[in-house]
């Protein structure tokens, strides 16, 4: 995925105006979507407008939205991750498998949640860090990598499931319920949380090194080379930061409907990836933001709201109904697009 | 692994006696092939759980009969192995759950032209003159059932929410079967969409059904996983003494819910994986037994109520 081509010269005088529209597009094309979708579903059902379903949107998102950030740093360093989906899987799997078991030895059912808490972003950091290393030490495009590493984790899921479900003992599970639904200041746990990381990520990206040399090597991995930039370690990196995503991310979703099987997050990653491209971030690498991701994961899961909460659209059209809307989002933001 | 071995050990102890001229072996080895989707989800992991239980029931009870079970992941993988089946370990008899029905059509005829006895579940092929028996269970039965058990319960009127499963055959029998069945009755449907079959989207889209309706009455799932997605939606609005929901498929956390008298989950409808094992043991009495077992076997679906829960309930079962 590594892109050869030189880092866009500045605009001509003479094409400033047109530059600053398109500029302006690519800047706000995902928030304007965002808005026209929230009106759009207001008009449709006033209870969209309601502060449970407000919650309820925003709670949902973060799960693809913490992905998404993740994502967002692979893709901007001109790689990409197919096995978030599968990772959430197996994350949330092994979760529940030491919950119980630390439940069940020690009685401790504060000790076993943050056994869990604990092993969940462990695993994280670890299945990151093996796509990382499979990509920089192994020379495998990542697109191949991750491509194997989903099929790998998604049948230990099965394998570990023995087929079925896994689910958290009734008792742990009372323990462990609080984290997705409890609130802080009347605002959801896990919007919290991406607020937290969609920050903290945008500050990455935007303001430190990493964020910088990612976006370098991203742009042109050859020249970011010789400017003295470790590109492997970038990269490795950008795939562990991927891994801790995806970890918090299942750490809220675990304890949502306290199970997991094969079919957790089946197409997480294709998710993630439309959103990251949806909010503006550039799928040859060298170019992204954060905040634009955090808008196409609100955007997708605005679309699934929306048509739950009417019935104007033969429900065979859903599918149709999200790809013109992503279609659309796409559209807005096409300033972007200049070469 | 320990399968192959098997088979091969049989197969070459079978070769090493043909060349020796041992021909008169007591019983002729008889090797049925079953083959079923990989467990994707919760129903084909009781699918792959009742094969494997079958199998070891079956062998153990009848010294010359051997069960195959090979699983796959799509349609066209399981076509390559229906080859398989049929070339490396010559079987006599096949039970396939399809995973399509147009695509292995074909592929099953090939079976079938080499003398198989051929034995299909669930999910009927195009051509049903190629099986020699059919065993499934009853998906319109499981709309007809809930309609008459939601017009008994909710008196002939209210309001109710359906949560569909995937656009499919399966799913439009079972949900023109329950319409069918309440029409004439003033039970209103205020709204159905998909779930999918899963308990994620079971979840977001009662959420969005509680947002927008503020009095249901009774919530049909259909399906017992959308059904516990449903009940974390109704719980997290605490809205679960407003309404009863009912799922169906015979799960086993849900069954023990109606053998514990659970007003929010009153009922089961059991669709259940054990019929692969209905299918398997049927098969295998048509060669030990010289049964003529050919027909369709369509199992009822039975409604699961506190009083009858326990003859349902498979706690080692995986679904």
């Amino acid at each position: 995925m590594n892109s050869t081509e030189s880092i866009e010269p500045t605009a001509q005088s003479h094409r400033i105006d047109a530059a600053r529209i398109g500029a302006l597009a690519r800047d706000f094309g995902p928030l304007i979507a965002l808005i026209l979708l929230a009106i759009l579903g207001w008009v449709l059902n006033p209870s969209f407008g309601s502060w449970t379903n407000i919650t309820n949107v925003l709670t949902r998102s973060a799960i693809t939205g913490i992905i998404s950030v993740g994502a967002t740093f692979v893709i901007v360093s001109g790689e990409i991750d197919l096995s978030v989906g599968a990772m959430v899987a197996l994350i949330a799997s092994l979760m529940i498998i030491i919950v119980n078991q630390v439940a069940e030895s020690t009685g401790n059912l504060m000790l076993a949640v943050a056994a869990g808490l604990a092993a969940g972003l462990i695993i994280g950091l670890f299945t990151g860090l093996i796509n990382g290393i499979l990509v920089t030490k192994g020379k495998i495009d990542s697109f191949i990598v991750t491509l194997g590493t989903m099929g790998i984790f998604r049948s230990l899921v099965i394998f570990v499931a023995n087929g079925g479900t896994l689910t958290l003992n009734s008792d742990v599970r009372e323990a462990f319920r609080p984290i997705y639904y409890d609130a802080w200041l009347s605002v959801p746990i896990p919007v919290w949380v991406l607020a937290l990381v969609a920050v903290s990520g945008a500050i990455v990206l935007a303001k430190t090194r990493f964020g910088r040399y990612c976006r370098a090597v991203g742009s042109n991995a050859d020249v970011a080379f010789y400017s003295a930039i470790r590109v492997d370690r970038i990269r490795l990196v950008a795939f562990v930061v991927q891994g801790f995503c995806v970890a918090l991310a299942t750490i809220l979703y675990v304890p949502r409907l306290g199970s997991a099987s094969s079919g957790t997050a089946v197409g997480g990653e294709l998710e993630a990836i439309t959103a990251v491209v949806v909010g503006g971030t550039a799928l040859r690498g060298g170019y992204g933001r954060v905040w634009g991701s955090i808008a196409g994961a609100l955007i997708l899961t605005l679309i699934g709201n929306i048509l739950d909460l009417t019935s104007i659209i033969s429900v065979y059209l859903n599918g149709a109904v999200q790809g013109l809307i992503i279609l659309g989002a796409a559209l807005l933001q096409r300033g972007s697009r200049k070469r | 692994m320990n399968l192959k071995i098997k088979s091969l050990v049989v197969s070459l102890s079978l070769g090493v006696s043909g060349l020796i001229g041992f021909k008169a072996v007591a019983q002729e080895q008889i090797k049925i092939g079953v083959s079923v989707p990989s467990a994707d989800h919760g129903w084909t992991g009781g699918i792959d759980f009742f094969a494997q239980q079958t199998k070891k029931r079956l062998e153990a009870a009848y010294k010359n009969l051997q069960v195959v079970v090979v699983t796959a992941t799509n349609a066209s993988d399981q076509a390559n192995t229906l080859e398989d089946l049929v070339a490396a370990q010559q079987i006599k008899a096949l039970v396939i759950l399809p995973y399509e029905s147009a695509p292995l059509t074909e592929p099953v005829r090939q079976v079938k032209k080499k003398g198989v006895f051929v034995t299909v579940v669930d999910r009927a092929l195009t051509d049903p003159n190629i099986q020699d028996l059919y065993v499934a269970g009853d998906n319109p039965g499981m709309g007809k059932i809930a309609a008459k058990y939601f017009a008994d319960r909710l008196g002939g009127k209210g309001n109710i929410v359906v949560l569909r499963g995937l656009p499919t055959v399966i799913d439009n029998q079972r949900f023109d079967a329950f319409m069918d069945g309440i029409k004439g009755t003033q039970i209103k449907v205020l709204d159905s969409k998909y779930a999918n079959w899963n308990r994620d989207d079971g979840f977001k889209v009662m959420q969005d059904f509680l947002t927008r309706f503020p009095h249901i009455d009774a919530v049909w799932a259909q399906d017992d996983d959308i059904a516990l997605g449903v009940l974390d939606a109704l719980r997290q609005a605490h809205r679960e003494k407003e309404m009863f929901v009912v799922g169906g498929g015979g799960m086993k956390q849900i069954v023990k819910r109606g053998e514990d008298k659970d007003t929010l989950v009153p009922v089961d409808i059991i669709y259940s994986p054990s019929m692969i094992a209905v299918a398997i043991e049927v098969t295998a009495l048509h060669f030990v037994a010289q049964l003529p077992v050919n027909g369709h076997y369509i199992l009822d679906s039975p409604l699961v109520t506190p009083d009858n829960a326990a003859q349902y309930y498979f706690p080692n079962s995986p679904f």
